[in-house]
């Protein structure tokens, strides 16, 4: 059995929605525990740390992924975006807009995964069909909604991201 | 949970790799897209002293088209493959599998090459290998071996490779000109463990509606112990492309040893396991 030894703690860098944060940690730090617990952004939430549920699901170099299912110290060089890089309270970016014109969520603890995983989606798929929607949204459990919502919120997020490209706004 | 503490190692090339493998192997897990080893280490099912991460190893992330193979390295991440229009030209298989493997965020960091070491029964990929006769390339302190992938699986979770061993890549076999291909699962939610699926390659001769079989084989997900490769010839060979397939029934059935779980029961399985193979053989050859 390995003992907890402070020699084993490395120092990781990680960008986080645009910002260079170090911090160190053991190697077994997952990157939702980094995010959450050394940097203190809690808006990716943790459910239920196999790979399952998606609420942790942030966006590495673009690309959704499990942060519980990767170790900070693997992120190093990455360019993360959580929930809080896609948009503010009062400046959303075009899924959380979404979200709440179509009631996409209830209770919230989902959400956030929801929000990075759509944001890709819609960026590799600017129109897509409820079907694809639907497939989209597979890898991502939600126990309040029935996911009615959130479908529809997809296909809104997309129409709002496509007039945002048409007006030549700024698409987070 | 969380995993239990373990030393990290980031070699940068495959030397250095094989040189940590072999001083910490037999206590340590090699650690590529992590999507099957993180949950085993956040429930402590395992706890390895060492991890050895190979993301950063330089040369491992390659997929090869060459005349008769597809070789595919061992950080290559599933979507990557999946995406990979020169891979897919020449091996259409590989994107009909890969597009069932787990969701989207797991296709983006799991390798291919990972989950065929990790050897899962439910695995799509080890039964493309069988399938397309895939070769395991093989590196370790002791040095280089290849392996067929038939004889590289020994159950469910083991294969042959030892713990100070690296699978460095898998060259999946390319088919014959011709050979028409289909991957099918059923599951209770796109992307889940599949109840049962099946991979088809099936060759035949003439054109059009008047072309005929002249050899089908089949390999599954979900109902055999390692993955096994039905030849279906004998049901099928001769037959018109436009036929039922029902003769495959029999012989699928009597292939397969399907495990019962709060899901599906064996007999179950096998009724489906016989079913998708007609539909994917349906699908096969309507895929010119």
């Amino acid at each position: 059995m390995t003992t907890i030894d402070e020699t084993l703690r490395v120092p990781v860098t990680l960008t986080v929605n645009g910002v260079a944060h170090t911090r160190t940690v053991e190697p077994r730090r997952l990157l939702s525990d980094f995010l959450r617990h050394d940097l203190r952004l809690t808006g990716t939430h943790v459910g239920c740390e196999h790979g399952v549920c998606g609420a942790c699901t942030v966006l590495v170099d673009g690309d959704p992924m499990r942060s519980c299912l990767m170790f900070a110290v693997s992120a190093q060089g990455h360019e993360i975006t959580t929930t809080e890089g896609l948009g503010t309270q009062e400046d959303m970016g075009p899924v959380q807009q979404a979200f709440v014109e179509c009631h996409g969520l209830q209770c919230g603890f989902c959400t956030p995964g929801f929000i990075t995983t759509i944001t890709a989606f819609i960026e590799e798929n600017p129109d897509p069909t409820e079907a694809e929607a639907r497939e989209a949204i597979s890898g991502n459990l939600c126990r309040c909604t029935g996911y009615q919502n959130i479908c529809k919120a997809v296909l809104r997020a997309a129409e709002i991201r496509r007039q945002g490209a048409t007006e030549g706004g700024d698409v987070p | 949970m969380k995993p239990a503490p373990f030393v990290h190692h980031s070699p940068r090339t495959l030397d250095e790799t094989v040189a940590t493998l072999g001083e910490v192997g037999h206590d340590g897990k090699v650690l590529a897209g992590g999507q099957s080893l993180i949950p085993v280490l956040n429930m402590r099912l395992a706890q390895p002293a060492h991890l050895v991460d190979i993301n950063r190893v330089d040369g491992l992330d390659a997929v090869t088209v060459a005349d008769d193979f597809v070789r595919v390295g061992a950080t290559v991440r599933h979507a990557a493959l999946e995406r990979n229009d020169d891979a897919y030209a020449v091996l259409p298989l590989l994107r009909q599998a890969l597009r069932n493997v787990a969701h989207p965020a797991i296709r983006n960091r799991g390798t291919t090459v990972g989950s065929i070491a990790h050897a899962d029964a439910s695995g799509e990929m080890p039964s493309i290998a069988v399938l397309t006769n895939a070769v395991m390339e093989v590196v370790g302190p002791r040095g280089r071996r290849e392996v067929a992938a038939t004889d590289f699986f020994e159950g469910p979770l083991q294969t042959v490779l030892e713990a100070d061993e690296l699978l460095e890549a898998v060259r999946f076999g390319r088919f014959t000109p011709g050979t028409r291909t289909a991957f099918l699962e059923s599951a209770r939610r796109h992307g889940d463990y599949a109840l049962a699926g099946v991979a088809v390659a099936v060759d035949v001769s003439g054109d059009g509606g008047d072309a005929v079989v002249e050899r089908a084989r089949a390999a599954y997900v979900s109902v055999t112990d390692v993955p096994v490769v039905i030849d279906l010839s004998e049901a099928v060979a001769g037959q018109s492309i436009s036929s039922t397939w029902d003769a495959v029934e029999d012989l699928v059935q009597s292939g397969i040893a399907p495990e019962a779980d709060i899901h599906a029961s064996s007999d179950y399985r096998r009724m489906l396991a016989a079913e998708l193979t007609r539909r994917a053989l349906a699908t096969a050859v309507k895929e010119a």
